[in-house]
């Protein structure tokens, strides 16, 4: 049994790792083929370190991650708070329900809304659509990543209940010192994995910025798919490669971290 | 019950927890300004024609793509089937895993789930291509791309991971008494499997398939990759919209959908609740 | 001893339902109040209304003399031990207890020395760097008192606080507690449903039923004296029976005329009596002065619970003898064994054993500690 759940694990495991390794690969290859190995080069990363859209596209990408998530994470957490000791639970529900619906729609159906948001507001404000990008996708990229930081920080505010609150109050807190003396350093986890939650899904959303998006904010999923319209070569397989590899070694690096913080919990135990 | 409600919250601003209730307003603000005032606009649109007059022709004009919802629908099902039928197994025997081991195989799942869609489907063209590394690997002539079990094989390897996610995390928080208890009343393991697990994994299995089901109805990227240009989604005929500037067929094909989904979630949810109720009252 | 903390027609609803009846209550200084009831009865709102964490719906509520319903919890000079404790995660247990001064910006050396000086009282030196959740509850427990009490409060407030402690603890932490209230002299306000916690520790003990209260007084006044069916079943073992004032100091209960110390009733007046269990004593059925039928014997350790059905009624009996079920005996009962009340709202709801049983005890006990 255990020999077969390995087998099928494998199998499986390798089937979703093909397709990243022949990526991997052919970023290497010598020709610009991305069917026939013709020996290793770095060309590819050469030509794509030559050009500067490259730079400005993973510049913008990581500006506007870090921006719209730190945006999401005051919000969101602002909003835990507050949700949570709401009296009415009709507004409660009403509220959560609307906060989700980015995450339930179709990314398709946020990114079309939104746009024709914009367009409307753009018309409303008098100014060019163009000139609007970044604003357009730090609004959008917040708007999506919000219901994440509620949805992370949330249970840990109900974790907790009123009573540290109440304590920190007892003991001659203000509400506000309560907030920032006890209250935010226990709900720092939540805090920390909505906002990394946020970032990532900022990085990675293509449909909705593809949408909301101008080509005055390019972004790399935005670089890649262009890169893809055109004819295939391996300056988008080095790119892609690139990306792969930062997101392994990030993956690594968390693991490491939080099994080392499990293994010092475990010990005081 | 609206009125009793109202005079809770003035209540409300009386006392205390007044910062509490100010806390939530930028959010209140930003939910209202940006989500619900973007999805009044679909409707508008979808409601009136080029110049902004009231018109029921966008929507009436949708029987049109009649055909392509239904084979949107069609693959996304059947992807999702796949990914379950595969994903379930795997997420069950990454839970019944060593604890050491079942950290590498989460590291093995995140990877490719955090790897850009574009990415993870572009690599899928490049192997099935005709002229692909699949066909000159083997010396065939293999044409894959174009078909639809290409477009439901890149559905389900780029989505694989969502379903085993919430499986697996359902199945793992299964305390281990749990199994004990079903074989020491005398089930076998396939017993144990089908009569406590399974029903006690619906949860998961449930908000696997929206996880998976959602994105794959309104995919586009995939099957315009995938598909090499015979298929066309309903994700397609939005963004052709989207392209050529026809935004009004285009926000009822969105209406249309998002009234859809919401609903299916909305009974897949109810359906959820209520198995759940049954078991663990 | 002043009053120092006064409820003047205190009541306060829930979501339409009335949890606190128009209290009218003072506590004095230096005083150990126990807030006794049932889950449910209020005792708890009671606690978080004089806390300043719930607002009175009506009423007034003095702290030396001013009012302070509408100041706000951090401004009153009272502090509380929550029922779990609710120790800061993100400190330890030094910094716990350091919190309230460093709020005040406290000097560093006075905090040291005042911190120090508390882990002494609650016996935890060298605990200062510990994490608190490698704690024990009773550890836990006492971070929990030293914290409230390190900022000199005037009045503190337990909620339950020995609630998830395990027997053999709880017994420790009452005396320590006492202990504690004598060492810094300051009014201790307690909320407890466990009636002998409230019986050893308490200076004055309020009784609370329904959101009203039902009476104040000494332990001794209260065990002795009940004022009604509630607290007299509610404060140990009672039989509760309805009897007849025939004059002062006579009353006719089960067919038979008893001598008693009580009086002031009407002619005939209808009355509640109450016999405590220990204070009946088993002879032989000739000699008794009620007859009944020994319908089951439990041996409690220090005695045998006896209960016997006298004309189907059950009454409970502790003694020290041994008699055997289905038994016919005698009982004997002295005048000041006898204590009358006046009919109230809760007669006929108490104090008769026929569906007593250990088990439905302990279950209401495990519900009363949910409450909070």
């Amino acid at each position: 049994m255990k020999y077969a759940s390995r087998i099928y694990l494998c199998l499986i495991f390798g089937i979703l790792y093909i397709p990243i390794v022949t990526l991997i690969l052919f970023s290497f290859n010598a020709t610009d083929s991305t069917s026939v190995f013709g020996g290793f080069s770095l060309m590819w990363y050469k030509e794509l370190f030559a050009s500067p859209d490259t730079f400005i596209a993973l510049r913008n990408t990581l500006i506007l991650a870090v921006c719209s998530s730190l945006l999401a994470t005051v919000i969101g957490t602002a909003a835990a708070e507050g949700i949570y000791r709401m009296k009415s639970k009709l507004f409660k529900r009403a509220l959560t329900s609307v906060t989700n619906i980015p995450m339930m729609n179709p990314d398709i159906v946020t990114g079309m809304s939104m746009m024709l948001f914009f367009v409307a507001l753009v018309g409303i404000l008098g100014i060019e659509y163009e000139n609007f990008g970044f604003t357009a996708m730090l609004i959008a990229h917040t708007t999506f990543s919000l219901p994440y930081v509620i949805l992370n920080v949330l249970p840990r505010v109900e974790d907790f209940g009123k009573s540290l609150s109440e304590a920190a109050m007892d003991l001659g807190c203000t509400p506000l010192q309560s907030f920032f003396k006890v209250e935010l350093p226990n709900l720092m986890p939540g805090v920390l994995s909505g906002l990394m939650m946020a970032f990532t899904l900022s990085l990675d959303d293509f449909v909705i910025s593809y949408f909301v998006g101008s080509s005055s904010f390019q972004t790399l999923p935005l670089l890649i798919y262009s890169m893809t319209k055109k004819k295939v070569t391996p300056d988008m397989y080095a790119l892609s490669t690139l990306i792969v590899v930062t997101i392994f070694v990030l993956l690594i690096v968390s693991n490491v971290r939080n099994g080392k913080k499990n293994r010092k919990g475990g010990a005081k135990k | 019950m609206l009125f009793a409600d109202d005079g809770i919250c003035l209540k409300m601003k009386k006392n205390k927890s007044l910062m509490h209730s100010i806390a939530a307003a930028p959010h209140i603000f930003w939910a209202a300004l940006f989500i619900v005032v973007p999805l009044l606009i679909v409707v508008y649109y979808a409601f009136t024609d080029v110049e902004g007059g009231f018109s029921m022709e966008n929507i009436f004009g949708l029987t049109e793509y009649f055909d392509i919802f239904l084979l949107s629908l069609e693959l996304a099902v059947i992807a999702t089937f796949v990914c379950l039928l595969v994903g379930y197994p795997m997420a069950y025997f990454i839970a019944k895993a060593d604890p050491k081991m079942q950290k590498i195989y989460m590291m093995l799942l995140m990877l490719p789930m955090w790897t850009n869609l574009l990415i993870r489907t572009y690599s899928i063209m490049a192997i099935l291509d005709d002229g692909g590394f699949l066909n000159t690997l083997l010396g065939t002539e293999l044409h894959i791309i174009g078909t639809k079990g290409a477009v439901i094989f890149g559905m389900v390897y780029d989505f694989l991971p969502y379903m085993v996610l919430p499986i697996y995390t359902c199945i793992s928080k299964i305390n281990k008494n749990m199994w004990e208890a079903a074989s020491d009343l005398g089930c076998s393991p396939l017993q144990v499997l089908t009569k406590v697990i399974l029903p006690l994994s619906l949860s998961g299995i449930i908000s696997g398939v929206t996880m998976v089901l959602v994105p794959c109805i309104s995919t586009f990227y995939i099957s315009q990759k995938l598909g090499g240009g015979t298929f066309e989604l309903i994700g397609d005929t939005i963004e052709r919209q989207f392209v050529s500037g026809t935004l009004n067929v285009g926000a009822a094909l969105s209406f249309v959908m998002m009234i859809l989904i919401l609903i299916s979630l909305w009974v897949m949810h109810k359906f959820s609740d209520g198995q759940e109720g049954g078991i663990v009252p | 001893m002043a009053k120092l903390i006064e409820l003047k027609g205190i009541s306060k609803s829930f979501d339409g339902e009335r949890v606190l009846n128009s209290i009218n209550l003072y506590i004095r200084d230096g005083e150990f109040v126990t807030l006794l009831g049932p889950s449910g009865c209020g005792k708890t709102t009671m606690l978080r209304i004089i806390g300043g964490f719930e607002t009175a719906d009506e009423g007034e509520l003095l702290f030396d003399g001013a009012p302070i319903r509408d100041v706000p919890a951090y401004k009153r000079p009272v502090n509380t031990v929550f029922q779990k404790y609710a120790l800061f995660p993100h400190l330890n247990v030094y910094e716990n207890i350091a919190f309230p001064l460093r709020l005040q910006k406290v000097a560093e050396e006075s905090i040291k020395q005042r911190v120090t000086e508390m882990l002494r009282m609650v016996a935890l030196v060298g605990f200062e760097n510990k994490d608190v959740s490698t704690l024990s509850g009773g550890q836990q427990q006492r971070v929990a008192i030293a914290r409230a009490l390190i900022s000199h409060p005037k009045v503190l407030l337990l909620d339950e606080p020995l609630g998830a402690l395990d027997l053999k603890l709880r017994k420790d932490m009452q005396n320590e507690l006492k202990n504690i209230q004598k060492a810094v002299g300051i009014t201790f306000i307690y909320v407890t449903h466990d009636q002998e916690e409230a019986l050893s520790m308490s200076d004055t003990i309020v009784v609370m039923a329904e959101g009203e209260i039902q009476q104040i007084g000494t332990p001794t006044d209260i065990y002795n004296e009940p004022k009604n069916a509630f607290v007299a079943d509610f404060i140990g073992e009672s039989n509760i029976v309805d009897g007849i004032m025939l004059a002062d100091k006579s009353v006719r209960m089960s067919g038979h005329t008893f001598e008693c110390l009580d009086g002031g009733f009407g002619k005939n007046e209808p009355v509640d009596v109450v016999v405590r269990p220990e204070d009946v004593d088993v002879v032989a059925p000739e000699k008794g002065m009620l007859t009944g039928t020994v319908t089951s014997v439990t041996f409690k350790g220090v005695h045998y619970e006896i209960i016997v059905d006298i004309g189907g009624f059950k009454w409970m009996i502790q003694s020290t003898d041994y008699v055997a079920p289905e038994q016919h005996i005698g009982l004997y009962i002295e005048p000041d064994a006898i204590h009358i009340m006046k009919k109230s709202k809760f007669s006929g709801m108490f104090g008769d054993y026929s569906s007593f049983s250990d088990e439905i005890d302990t279950l209401s006990d495990a519900d009363a500690a949910e409450e909070f």
